[in-house]
């Protein structure tokens, strides 16, 4: 494979170190709200804060992905497939960034400020408002749906270029 | 499943059930906290209540103690709840076995505290998923409760103390306690075990009345006269005494250290006031207060945020229709 045919090393690192993050924020959301357990606190204060780690980390990415060229599609793909693998990851994008967003306003709406880490601390509204924390509540987990969906999806196209048409797709993010 | 639950609990057996309860969820508790009727909008638990406003007044007493702001000595606003236990928002006030009081200081936009307290010193039990089967017990009546009891040997400072609480005539005369214990921590870093209760600065007689309202009533019309203050006094825990067990209080001995006056200058009715909007999740807490690793503590956030999430759909959706709150 010559380099034009691989996503460059800061791309790819974007790709693998956000694929975990989130895929364990999923695992933790989906976790925390239905366990009683004594570390659910612990998972919950996580979550917030690496959840504000993943929209700075999603920022990041954008710009970073802006200043650098990508790999081709292989030629051989449909101008539907095209458009499609180039709208599922501008889709991709969108809910990275407002999976977090939405849990930051459903927080800040609640009166809950974040804690980073002991560090420092994020605001929250002084006056709760429970119309707009329940918005963003219920946006936040229909999103979560939505997001596993399209990861679903897109671990799928990744597999099928990768084992059915057998070409680079998969391995230029490696 | 609830009849498995059921067999489960009236089992002689004991030993099944006092050593590993079956693990609840927390939408479980939920579902069992509000019951076969819910009130669309309202809490499903302490859904009868009525907002109060005031203002802590410190005395600086507990400032070396934990660096939260409110304890310097000085005034911190604070918007609060009264309530009494049950899932029902139009219940009698005089058949509640537990009445409460909430409290939630917003003392920047980074740094809030909310506070919820019960009139009992002690919780019978000293983890969710056996509080789980008591309120199964309860709803199954006196006899079920009574076998529980006698089934959890934990609970016996919680029957003590039930066995000789006397109601007063009103929400003034109450003493509300934190019951599970957190860390206050200072500026140098150090951290101090406490548990804390709002003590009553009047006495008041039982009521008679039989209004439904009693309790509402007469707060509200004796608030409207005069303010009603309490003395919020902290316990500070000997390195013997364990901070993670709600079923036992530390002994009368220890250090106390009254931080100042709570003082309640006016009433709402909730969904009039803002305090119903809020979810007073004790978790909710300002540096220089941490939780401690008491399991019933630990289980109240996910709990409260359900029952939050589920009345503030309802809410969205149109349930409460009509009240200043939408
Ligand atoms: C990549 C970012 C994030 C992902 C993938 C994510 C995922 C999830 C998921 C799957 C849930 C369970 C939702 C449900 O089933 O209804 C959840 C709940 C939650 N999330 Fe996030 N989240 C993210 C960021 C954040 C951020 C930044 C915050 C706040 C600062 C946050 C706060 C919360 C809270 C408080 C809950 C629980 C709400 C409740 O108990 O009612 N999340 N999250
Ligand atoms: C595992 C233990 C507990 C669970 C699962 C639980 C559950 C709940 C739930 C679901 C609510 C309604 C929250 C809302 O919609 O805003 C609530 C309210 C409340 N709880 Fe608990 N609770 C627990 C222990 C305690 C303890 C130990 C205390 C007292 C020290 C307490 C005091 C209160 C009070 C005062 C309210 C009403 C707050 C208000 O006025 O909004 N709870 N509880």
């Amino acid at each position: 494979m010559s380099n034009s045919d691989r996503f460059s090393l800061s791309m790819r690192l974007f790709h693998w170190g956000m694929a975990a993050l989130v895929v364990s924020m999923l695992a933790a959301g989906l976790l925390m709200i239905t366990s009683l357990q004594p570390w659910q606190l612990t998972l919950l204060t996580a979550h917030k804060a690496f959840g504000v780690i993943a929209i700075i980390l999603v920022m990041a990415r954008l710009i970073n992905r802006l200043r650098h060229r990508l790999p081709p599609l292989p030629g051989d793909l449909s101008a539907a497939q095209q458009w499609g693998a180039k709208a599922s990851h501008w889709l991709l994008y969108g809910l990275l960034f407002a999976m977090p967003l939405s849990g930051y306003l459903m927080q800040y709406f609640a009166g809950r400020p974040i804690e980073l880490f002991g560090w420092f601390r994020l605001p929250a509204a002084l006056q709760v408002d429970i119309h707009n924390y329940a918005l963003f509540r219920e946006l936040h987990g229909w999103l979560a749906i939505a997001l596993i969906g399209v990861i679903a999806l897109h671990v799928g196209a990744a597999l099928h270029h990768h084992f059915v048409r057998k070409d680079n797709v998969l391995k230029s993010m490696l | 499943m609830k009849y498995l639950y059921f067999a489960l609990l009236l089992a002689p057996a004991a030993g099944l059930t006092a050593d590993v309860p079956p693990q609840v969820s927390a939408q479980q508790f939920v579902d069992l906290q509000q019951g076969n009727s819910s009130f669309a909008g309202f809490r499903r638990a302490h859904a009868k209540g009525l907002c109060v406003t005031g203002e802590f007044r410190a005395n600086g007493n507990l400032a070396d103690y934990s660096k939260a702001s409110l304890f310097k000595a000085g005034t911190t606003p604070f918007t609060g709840r009264l309530s009494i236990a049950g899932n029902n928002p139009t219940a009698p006030d005089l058949k509640a076995p537990v009445r409460s009081l909430a409290l939630s200081f917003a003392l920047s936009r980074t740094e809030q505290w909310r506070l919820a307290m019960n009139t009992p010193p002690v919780m019978a039990v000293a983890d969710p998923h056996t509080f789980y089967q008591q309120i199964q017990a309860i709803q199954a009546g006196p006899a079920a409760i009574k076998q529980f009891f006698a089934e959890h040997p934990e609970s016996s400072e919680f029957s003590a103390w039930a066995g000789q609480y006397q109601p007063s005539g009103s929400f003034a005369a109450e003493t509300y306690h934190s019951i599970n214990a957190f860390y206050l921590v200072n500026a140098g870093g150090d951290q101090h075990a406490v548990r804390w209760a709002m003590q009553p600065t009047v006495s008041v007689a039982a009521t008679d009345l039989k209004d439904d309202d009693a309790l509402h009533q007469e707060i509200s019309s004796r608030i409207a006269a005069k303010p009603v203050v309490f003395d919020w006094v902290f316990t500070l825990a000997e390195p013997t005494d364990d901070e993670t067990n709600p079923t036992k209080a530390w002994p009368a001995s220890r250090q106390q250290i009254n931080a100042g006056q709570i003082v309640l200058t006016g009433t709402t009715a909730q969904l009039e006031g803002d305090c119903h909007a809020i979810n007073f999740d004790p978790l909710v807490l300002p540096s220089g207060i941490t939780a401690t690793a008491d399991p019933i503590l630990r289980a109240r956030s996910a709990a409260y945020a359900e029952s939050y999430r589920r009345r503030a759909k309802e809410q969205l959706h149109g349930a409460l229709e009509g009240s200043n709150n939408e």
